[in-house]
């Protein structure tokens, strides 16, 4: 299982995000690759990706690229791991 | 890389800013004070918010302000601002903000270290709030839990 996060940078928020799904993943015992990339790298690392993890701001671009059939998951609080936890089990479920 | 030490000159607390792009400034300039990173790293900020959008507001009420490695960083670093009147960023969730970390790092390999502490402490709810209000240095080193 493959789980891309995107921001603009690729550094910093989507690294918060990054560090938070890996954690939720442990606790929800599902085993995923979580590669964070920015908005420029898509296209490449959206591929074979389940879940894209993103704000909403980059909802938009990621329909542009139309890479991938991955679920996009809109994020809100990034340290909010039960907002993290229901989103990735309904993305997953 | 562990999160790098969170020296008194990289915090300032009860800030002014009339909108979303000074106070970006500011914790541009604390950065430039504490010895992370030119005056060129702020407007470099303010550019990754104008091209992507108030993304950087990835908590309510806390803005993380950051760009891309580079020349206009000078160590890994971090900085702190907190402003008097809470100012928006445009984000549909988490406006306005009140706290702003500002983020400057070296390579983008070995930050995800540092950011997995500021997940841990920002995980908690409280820590938000607590730094908003915070009077002292001191009290922001405490709930950073870095010196």
């Amino acid at each position: 299982m493959k789980i891309v996060v995107i921001c603009g940078a690729g550094i910093g928020s989507s690294g918060i995000l990054k560090v938070n799904a890996e954690r939720v993943l442990k606790k929800l015992d599902i085993r995923a690759t979580v590669v964070a990339v920015d908005v420029t790298s898509l296209a490449e690392a959206a591929a074979g990706a389940q879940v894209i993890l993103t704000s909403s701001e980059f909802v938009g671009a990621i329909a542009e690229i139309g890479a991938s059939n991955a679920d996009v998951v809109v994020v809100n609080n990034y340290f909010d791991t039960a907002e993290l936890t229901e989103k990735i089990e309904a993305a997953l479920g | 890389m562990p999160l790098p030490s969170l020296t008194a000159d990289a915090i300032e607390l009860g800030a002014t800013a009339v909108d979303w792009r000074e106070a970006v400034h500011l914790v541009g300039e604390v950065l430039t004070r504490s010895g992370a990173a030119t005056p060129a790293y702020g407007d470099e900020m303010v550019r990754m918010i104008e091209e992507h959008g108030p993304y950087v507001v990835i908590a309510p009420g806390l803005a993380l302000a950051h760009a891309r490695p580079g020349p206009a960083v000078l160590a890994d670093g971090f900085a702190i601002v907190t402003l008097a009147t809470p100012v928006n960023f445009g984000h549909p969730h988490n406006d306005p903000v009140k706290v702003v970390v500002g983020l400057a790092i070296k390579t983008a390999d070995t930050h995800l270290a540092a950011v997995a502490q500021l997940a841990n402490v920002f995980n908690d709810s409280s820590a938000i709030a607590e730094l908003a209000a915070a009077t002292s240095t001191t009290e922001v080193q405490r709930i950073m839990g870095t010196p």
